[in-house]
C-alpha cells in the first residue's frame, strides 16, 4: 500500500486532516469562550461607579473589551470623558 | 499529609473515566495512600460494578449528602487493596439531587478522616454531577481518546477547570491538570490513521501523564468486576501503574508508545 501510494502521489493522512482541523475550531472556539470573562460588566459598573466620583459620566462612556493576541491577553478600557464640564 | 482531591473527567462519554478512576484509586491505593474513589454520575451509576462491588452497595453518595445517613456506613472497603474505599453514586434519583455544600460536606469528613487521596470519578457532559466533581479539585486527569471529538470535549473541560472550579473562582493556585491518553493504538498512529500523542498534546498543551494502549484486557477486566490495574502482564495494568508513579512525583518513561511490528511467523500464518 505504502509502495503503491508513493508512486500515485501520497494522499494526506486523516491523522493529519483531524490535527488541522482541531487546531481550527479549538482556535475559534477558545476566543469565544475567553474573549469576554464573566468579570467585564460588573468591572464596567464599578468603573464607572469611581469616576463618577470625580467627573459626571454616562455610563455609556466606558467601553471595556477584553482581547486575545497570541499568548497575552489584553484588557482595553476607554473612557471618553465629556467635552468641557 | 494533607487530603488530595484529584477529579477523573473527559467530557465526553465512554473514554474510560470509570475504567481509569478505578484503576488509578486502586494503584494510589496499592502503593499504600488511604484512598477513596467516588462515584458522582447520579442515576447511572458504574464505579461500583467496575470495582466489583455492586452487590455490596446499600448506601450512595446521595444519602449521605442529604445527611440521611453517616458517611461510614456509605463507604464501601474493597475486599483486596487495604486502604481503598469506594463510594457508590445513587441509582434512582436525579442529578439535582446532588448539592454543593453537601459535597463539601462529605469532602470535608473525608479529609477528618484522613483519606491521602479523594478520587471523583465525573459523569460525562458538562452539567451539574461534572461541575460538583470538578469543583473542589487539586488536580485533575483529562482522560482523552486520539479522536477528533474527544479531543474537542477536553478541551472544553479544560477551559472549564480553570474557569469554574473552586479555585478559579476563589483566585487561588489553578488546578493542576494532567492529561491522559486511552485507547492509542500506536500501529494506527503510524500508518497515520490517529492523531499521535504529540498532536493532542500539542493541541490541548497539558502535560501529558501518561498513555494507555488500546487493549483486549479492559473488556476482560472489567468483565469480571477486575480493576484493569489487576490485569498481571498486561500492557494497561503497567501503564496504568506508572501513571500513578508519575502522579506521585516519580520519573517513568513512556512505554507502549511505539508501533509493534508482528513477527515473520505471525505475517506468514496471520494474527491470532
Amino acid at each position: 500500500m505504502g509502495f503503491l501510494n508513493f508512486f500515485l502521489g501520497e494522499k494526506k493522512s486523516t491523522a493529519s486532516v483531524a490535527k488541522e482541523r482541531l487546531q481550527l475550531i479549538l482556535a475559534h472556539e477558545r476566543n469565544g469562550r475567553s474573549s469576554s470573562p464573566d468579570y467585564l460588566p460588573q468591572l464596567q459598573k464599578e468603573l464607572v461607579a469611581v469616576i463618577s466620583k470625580y467627573v459626571s459620566i454616562n455610563p455609556d462612556d466606558i467601553k471595556v473589551h477584553m482581547e486575545r493576541q497570541g499568548d497575552l491577553e489584553v484588557l482595553e478600557v476607554k473612557i471618553e470623558l465629556p467635552e468641557g464640564k | 499529609m494533607t487530603t488530595k482531591i484529584v477529579v477523573v473527567t473527559s467530557g465526553k462519554g465512554g473514554v474510560g473515566k470509570t475504567t481509569t478512576s478505578a484503576s488509578f484509586a486502586t494503584g494510589l491505593a496499592m502503593r499504600g495512600f488511604k484512598t477513596c474513589v467516588i462515584d458522582f454520575d447520579v442515576g447511572l451509576r458504574n464505579l461500583d460494578l467496575i470495582m466489583g462491588v455492586e452487590r455490596r452497595v446499600v448506601y450512595d453518595l446521595i444519602n449521605v449528602v442529604n445527611d440521611e445517613i453517616k458517611l461510614t456506613q456509605a463507604l464501601i472497603k474493597d475486599k483486596q487493596i487495604d486502604k481503598l474505599y469506594i463510594l457508590a453514586a445513587s441509582q434512582t434519583r436525579d442529578k439535582d439531587a446532588l448539592k454543593q455544600e453537601g459535597v463539601e460536606r462529605v469532602l470535608g469528613e473525608l479529609k477528618e478522616m484522613e483519606f491521602d487521596f479523594i478520587i471523583c470519578d465525573s459523569p460525562a457532559g458538562i452539567e451539574t454531577g461534572a461541575l460538583m466533581a470538578m469543583h473542589y479539585a487539586d488536580e485533575a486527569l483529562v482522560v482523552t481518546n486520539p479522536e477528533v471529538s474527544s479531543v474537542r470535549d477536553s478541551d472544553r473541560i479544560l477551559g472549564m477547570l480553570s474557569s469554574k472550579t473552586k479555585r478559579a473562582i476563589e483566585g487561588g493556585e489553578p488546578v493542576k491538570e494532567h492529561l491522559l491518553i486511552t485507547r492509542y493504538n500506536p500501529n494506527r498512529v503510524e500508518g497515520g490513521q490517529m492523531l499521535s500523542l504529540d498532536d493532542i498534546h500539542e493541541i490541548l498543551r497539558t502535560p501529558l501523564i501518561g498513555v494507555i494502549p488500546e487493549s483486549d484486557s479492559v473488556l476482560q477486566a472489567s468483565n469480571q468486576g477486575l480493576p484493569a490495574i489487576h490485569m498481571q502482564g498486561s500492557d494497561v495494568a503497567e501503564a496504568y501503574k506508572d501513571v500513578v508513579a508519575r502522579f506521585l512525583g516519580e520519573d517513568k518513561p513512556m512505554r507502549f508508545t511505539e508501533a509493534v511490528k508482528p513477527g515473520w511467523f505471525k505475517r506468514v500464518f496471520g494474527a491470532k
